[in-house]
């Protein structure tokens, strides 16, 4: 299947890929007016800044049905509803034991990234809450359904969001 | 074979569209497809390699004027609201415009400067090349700057003059003199307002101060000083600009000539002069007419020397010597790909530094002569008033020498040239009306002319090239509102023939009858974008006449397809003189609602009127027509 694949290494924190992607789900699919749009759009994408790492990442979630990160997670510190199929994240019981981002294709490149700056930081607990977020605002990543390319990947300067061929991990 | 050649039918078909999507000029699309053929990338290749643009920049919400930032505003209201140092969207939006308004002022004042300069050297002897051309103009301004012509010899009052417009620079005390021009109640109204422009550098400086981190916070006061700045370039740099370029060069009257990529010759030596000041083109068009150096074209086989122009260095020269221009801003490019260019000769503004690398790719020589720009891969060939005319047959020398090196092979001259008529300085209008604006006002009165439209500015990638203008003002002139233009939208205008009398024939039957009466066409050139300051000037005689202010008019005025920082500050300073505009492109101010509220509504009971955004060029015209008939009815006019 194809999904997004982030890759940290080339994201320069410029916040384009939020802004597309809150316009990709505004009622007018247009900059100028979603700007005005009442409720406001809300954005799928979150860059956040990783302190222990130095970068920013966008961070996203598409909340996966029998989301594998929940499935490897020895703590529970990951659950899923089983009605909405929404993942949560409880950091109070992350061990920093990292399976959770082995098997999600969007998180193992944080995951490699981890392992080359030899910081011992676990990349769900830099979701600083983005996941949390949107469980709770029940709005999931769908990549964009009725585009060829999610908004976030067409918006991204340096192309450190692509979307390609994903192998199951 | 069959199914092969079919894919690449189609191919070609899809790149025809594309390029029908990039312009509506002839010649433009067969010069880009020439260009995609050769794999040579023009403005919109890198458009399209810069999409989809920065939303922050497009919305105006990103600043960079500390070095705690640079700090982004979230337009949606889940992120930052504020910068580091607690600015709202409303005061970044405020500043960056005030930016761009000072930018915008000091190209055209800075342009005014050098051109008092040098007339100031003139008077003085030292710049030989240059001479009183407008002795009219020259008494005339002397008389409303109350300067005794009294025992003083021509260069002496012209000395005299340019002292005091040099002080209008740096003035400290007291309004710029040319804002008298405009009627009382207009520059009553810039005083009660606090926008009476001061010293033109002045208001620049300030703007620069005001937006440093930390000083002027309040997004309404900051606009005020973008209003006052932007009257500083209208009725001070500009207008300055345009009078002494008269003096100088001669006042504009109508004349006729050729415009578009057509007007490059198969046979002849081609000088491009491009960019915006005519002090150096107008000696270029001089040594092209040098005896020896068409002796030298002539051994270098060709036929002669042809100067055309770009941009508004080319409508400086159309304007008082009819010579052709080969294109609009965005055909600067497409000038070099027709490969017939020996010299591409420039000065300031508008000039892409994209053609460093583009001239490599043929013979012609880039040739930049202002102490102020260079470029990439430049002959630099500084230009001093001291030695005007020797540097200029330097320059039309090089191009001659180059004329041997043209590669035949990758020659493509389009075949697109149309005659175009122009020269409507506003002193050639009140001739053309019979020395008074009452025939015009009568027959705006009458309702033949429902009313004016000034249509000025640039061209820009993000609309199909000339498609704003043309349509526009076709649209304008359907339905009898004469046009005024300048700029490139008066290039567009010229390659889509709508320059000529006979172009009345797609004007309503009202102004028809009128362009027909006076031999005019329904669109008038009044010169390069300085020159809007002979609009202002136009419009100032009507209220005058009328017994009433600019902003009671039934005028309007459109940027179609603008994209420069000093189409900006026009635009500060045609809304503060009273008319309202329409901007084809989106400014980047929709990230502060008060901001645009302010420029699209709030300003109407400040200044009397608005800014109004309008991409689509036929609802643009509607948008104007109905302010027109808005003004006709306040004023009694059917």
């Amino acid at each position: 299947m194809k999904d997004l694949t982030i890759r940290p290494e080339r994201c320069l924190g410029c916040r384009s890929c939020e802004i597309a992607c809150a316009v990709a789900h505004s009622e007018s699919k247009n900059l100028f007016s979603a700007i005005g749009e009442k409720p406001a759009p809300r954005k799928r994408i979150c860059l956040e800044y990783i302190p222990d790492l130095v970068v920013s990442l966008p961070i996203t979630c598409r909340h996966c049905k029998d989301a594998p990160c929940v499935s490897v997670c020895p703590t529970k510190a990951l659950f899923q509803d089983e009605t909405t199929s929404m993942v949560s994240h409880n950091p109070e019981r992350c061990v920093d034991c990292w399976n959770c981002s082995t098997v999600c294709s969007r998180f193992v490149s944080l995951y490699n990234m981890i392992l080359v700056m030899g910081c011992w930081t676990s990349s769900m607990n830099c979701n600083h809450k983005v996941i949390n977020r949107q469980a709770e605002a029940g709005i999931r990543c769908n990549l964009c359904e009725g585009r060829d390319l999610p908004a976030c990947v067409e918006a991204c300067p340096t192309h450190a969001l692509i979307f390609s061929e994903v192998n199951e991990i | 074979m069959d199914s092969s050649r079919n894919i690449n039918k189609i191919v070609v078909d899809e790149m025809k569209q594309e390029i029908d999507e990039k312009s509506i000029d002839p010649a433009t699309q067969s010069m880009l497809q020439k260009a995609e053929e050769a794999g040579i990338e023009t403005a919109w290749d890198r458009y399209e390699k810069q999409l989809p643009q920065c939303s922050f920049g497009q919305l105006g919400i990103c600043c960079r004027n500390c070095n705690m930032g640079p700090c982004r505003i979230d337009p949606f209201g889940e992120g930052a609201d504020k910068g580091i140092c607690g600015a709202t969207a409303d005061i970044i939006v405020a500043r960056n415009l005030l930016r761009t308004i000072a930018a915008g002022a000091a190209a055209h004042s800075d342009h005014a400067r050098d051109a008092v300069l040098t007339f100031k050297k003139m008077s003085e002897g030292e710049a030989g090349s240059y001479r009183i051309r407008d002795k009219e103009k020259l008494l005339s301004l002397a008389s409303e700057y109350g300067i005794s012509s009294e025992g003083r010899s021509l260069e002496e009052i012209a000395s005299v003059l340019a002292d005091t417009l040099l002080k209008e620079f740096g003035k400290q005390d007291g309004h710029l003199l040319c804002t008298r021009r405009a009627p009382e109640s207009r520059f009553k109204l810039w005083a009660e307002l606090g926008i009476e422009p001061r010293g033109i550098d002045r208001e620049i400086v300030e703007c620069m101060h005001r937006t440093h981190m930390g000083v002027d916070n309040n997004a309404v006061h900051i606009l005020l000083q973008g209003l006052r700045t932007g009257l500083s370039d209208g009725w001070g740099g500009s207008m300055i600009a345009t009078d002494i370029q008269d003096i100088l060069f001669g006042t504009p009257q109508p004349r006729k000539s050729t415009v578009n990529l057509g007007v490059l010759s198969k046979d002849k030596v081609n000088v491009i002069v491009h960019g915006h000041e005519p002090i150096l083109s107008e000696m270029i068009v001089e040594a092209a007419e040098d005896s020896e150096l068409l002796k030298l074209a002539q051994e270098k086989g060709a036929a002669g020397i042809n100067v055309a122009g770009i941009c508004c260095t080319g409508n400086e020269t159309l304007m008082r010597h009819g010579t052709p221009i080969a294109g609009t801003f965005l055909q600067q490019e497409l000038a070099v790909i027709t490969g017939a260019v020996e010299a591409m000769v420039v000065d300031v503004q508008c000039v892409m530094p994209s053609l460093g690398e583009l001239t490599g790719c043929y013979h012609t020589k880039f040739i930049s002569t202002s102490p102020k720009a260079d470029f990439p891969n430049t002959i630099r060939m500084e230009f001093h008033e001291d030695r005007a005319y020797e540097t200029a047959k330097e320059i039309v020398k090089t191009a001659v020498e180059n004329f041997p090196n043209r590669i035949q092979e990758k020659v493509t001259i389009p075949e697109e040239k149309q005659e175009c008529m122009v020269g409507f300085s506003a002193e050639a209008i009140l001739n053309a009306l019979g020395g008074s604006p009452d025939p015009l006002i009568e027959a705006i009165k009458s309702g033949a002319v429902r009313g004016i439209g000034a249509v000025v500015g640039c061209n820009n990638v993000k609309i199909t090239h000339n498609y704003g203008h043309v349509n526009l003002v076709k649209e304008l002139i359907k339905n009898n509102v004469l046009v005024v233009t300048t700029g490139c939208n008066a290039i567009a205008c010229a390659e889509a023939g709508l320059l000529l009398p006979e172009a009345s024939e797609l004007a309503g039957d009202g102004l028809k009858a009128v362009c027909k009466a006076l031999g005019i066409p329904p669109v008038l050139h009044m010169g390069s974008c300085v020159d809007i300051s002979r609009i202002l000037v136009l419009s100032s005689a009507l209220a005058k006449r009328l017994g009433v202010d600019i902003s009671d008019l039934p005028a309007a005025g459109a940027a179609p397809e603008w994209m420069s920082e000093k189409a900006v500050s026009i635009g500060a300073y045609v809304v503060s003189s009273g008319v309202f505009t329409v901007l084809g492109t989106v400014p980047a101010v929709l990230g502060s609602q008060a901001v645009t509220s302010l420029l699209t509504g709030g300003l109407n009971s400040v200044v009397g009127a608005s800014f109004a955004v309008e991409p689509d060029p036929f609802k643009a015209a509607d948008l104007m027509l109905e302010h027109i008939d808005g003004k006709r009815k306040a004023l009694g006019l059917n």
